[in-house]
């Protein structure tokens, strides 16, 4: 897929740091002088950053069929780490939406999920590997792709935590955002297509200082014939940390005792 | 391509008299053994409800591991039964199941910690027993290489963990009973780290851990 936002080109010498507010194309109801930086995931891509405590990251699909895999560290020490089974067996759920908290093997809320248009984000589907990107999809290398090569999120996650010392044994399930994978009676996985339209979004405030790395690649278990990437749209904001009432911890009473887990680390 | 299936009985014809090994681990505790390519490993739920949470490493390749994710990804779905493959982090082929007189093992469960005990229970639950601090003991005792963050998504053996249509995750009782076994086949030579889980707090283990025994056949 060609990268055409001009915004993100080179800049002029006159005003050399590109930070253009790109949030407000798709996050325009946004606080301005909330926001702390905004950015666009071209499809197929990879970044990683540390969040603060306290700070928002709203997650905006800008194309139909959109999948952004994150994987979380604890950035004060990197060996808490989010865990997905801990996860899940504590809310009693295989799948994340408003309400759900994503908590460290440390019995720590990581991150709170504020907002959700779309009401399904996947927890089990991990990543499409290098075995699976070459036996699934056409060849679509640097060479002849150039930017728009296809990358797998495994590729990418390894690259990401790699930046920051960690070894593929430290890569962890992630949390597939915008996609959603059913179970049925047989236990088998059921994708299902198109569950993500441009313009969903979700929303994670971070209760404690963490490590993200993501990816925009395709879901492992997409059906499409053709390396399908979407690209996504990112806004950190100044939101604070959860408040005593907040919806997130009343959601269920282990959410609740997540957060003040998170709360006592911080004093 | 999906291989999974809800349940799929298999009988084993190997004797426990011809084993090359043959251990209970008593309730509530830890155990790690070395198990050869090629042999085949039993795991009986001694009396009956008892979760037997394993991992598995790579002998060869430090690092290398069972990974949850992997598994259910080339099998198309969640339980454990017969004929499923199980699958490291390099997605090379670790072990295959080859027989199963429960039919049906978990491995979304996660192991129980310590502090996970706190957030589904209350925050003085801390100092029980759990299976998260029996894999780090027995890691540390055998110092081979491997810690906390080796500590990956596990298998639950004997345990039932439905996902329901609406993305519900369910832990349901009664698959298990006393005398059923898995028996898996050993496709690289490996570590088997297990925790004979201690869980008290919900009933996993019919709120009475018991024994389990690991037999292996070269």
């Amino acid at each position: 897929m060609p990268f055409t936002d001009h915004r993100l080109d080179n800049p002029p010498a006159s005003a050399p740091v590109d930070l253009p507010a790109l949030w407000t194309d798709f996050a325009p109801e946004l606080k301005a002088d909330l926001v702390l930086w905004s950015d666009i995931v071209p499809a197929g891509s990879h970044w990683s950053r540390r969040l603060r405590r306290g700070t928002s990251l709203r997650i905006v699909a800008l194309e139909d069929g959109a999948n952004f895999s994150m994987v979380m560290y604890a950035a004060a020490d990197k060996l808490e780490r989010y865990n997905m089974p801990d996860s899940l067996k504590a809310q009693h759920t295989a799948h994340y939406t408003r309400g759900h908290v994503l908590m460290s093997d440390m019995g720590r809320a990581m991150a709170s999920i504020t907002q959700d248009t779309l009401g399904w984000h996947d927890p089990l589907g991990a990543l499409l590997d290098q075995a699976t990107l070459e036996s699934k999809y056409p060849a679509q290398r640097y060479a002849t792709h150039r930017n728009a090569m296809a990358r797998d999120g495994k590729a990418s996650l390894l690259i990401e935590i790699g930046k920051h010392g960690l070894l593929p044994r430290d890569l962890i399930a992630p949390v597939n955002f915008f996609s959603k994978v059913g179970v049925d009676d047989e236990g088998r996985f059921r994708f299902a297509s198109g569950h993500a339209q441009a313009g969903a979004m979700v929303e994670l405030r971070f209760e404690m200082d963490v490590l993200i790395a993501y990816s925009t690649a395709p879901h492992a278990l997409d059906p499409s014939p053709v390396y399908a990437a979407r690209k996504v749209g990112l806004a950190a904001w100044r939101s604070g940390p959860a408040p005593a009432d907040d919806y997130c911890r009343s959601f269920r009473p282990e959410n609740a005792r997540a957060i003040a887990n998170t709360d006592l680390y911080y004093l | 391509m999906t291989t999974a299936a809800a349940i799929r009985m298999q009988e084993s014809a190997l004797d426990p008299k011809h084993a090359v090994h043959d251990h209970t681990i008593a309730a509530g505790e830890p155990y790690l053994v070395a198990i050869e390519k090629g042999q085949t490993l039993r795991l009986v739920d001694l009396e009956g409800n008892q979760a037997i949470d394993a991992l598995f490493y790579s002998r060869d390749q430090v690092g290398e591991r069972y990974s949850a994710t992997q598994t259910m990804l080339s099998q198309g779905g969640i339980y454990l039964t017969t004929d499923s493959v199980l699958m490291s982090n390099e997605g090379r082929t670790m072990l295959t199941i080859v027989a199963d007189t429960c039919g049906r093992h978990d491995t979304l469960g996660g192991a129980c910690a310590s502090e996970s005990n706190q957030v589904r229970y209350a925050l003085g639950k801390k100092y029980m027993h759990s299976c998260r601090d029996n894999f780090l003991l027995a890691l540390q005792r055998a110092d081979i290489g491997l810690g906390k963050r080796d500590l990956a998504p596990n298998v639950n053996f004997f345990m039932n963990v439905p996902v329901t249509p609406d993305g519900g995750l369910k832990f349901e009782d009664g698959v298990s009973a006393a005398g059923k076994y898995v028996e898996l086949r050993a496709e690289m030579a490996l570590w088997l780290l297990i925790s004979n889980c201690p869980q008290l707090n919900n009933p996993c283990n019919g709120y009475n851990p018991t024994a389990a025994q690991v037999l292996v056949w070269d």
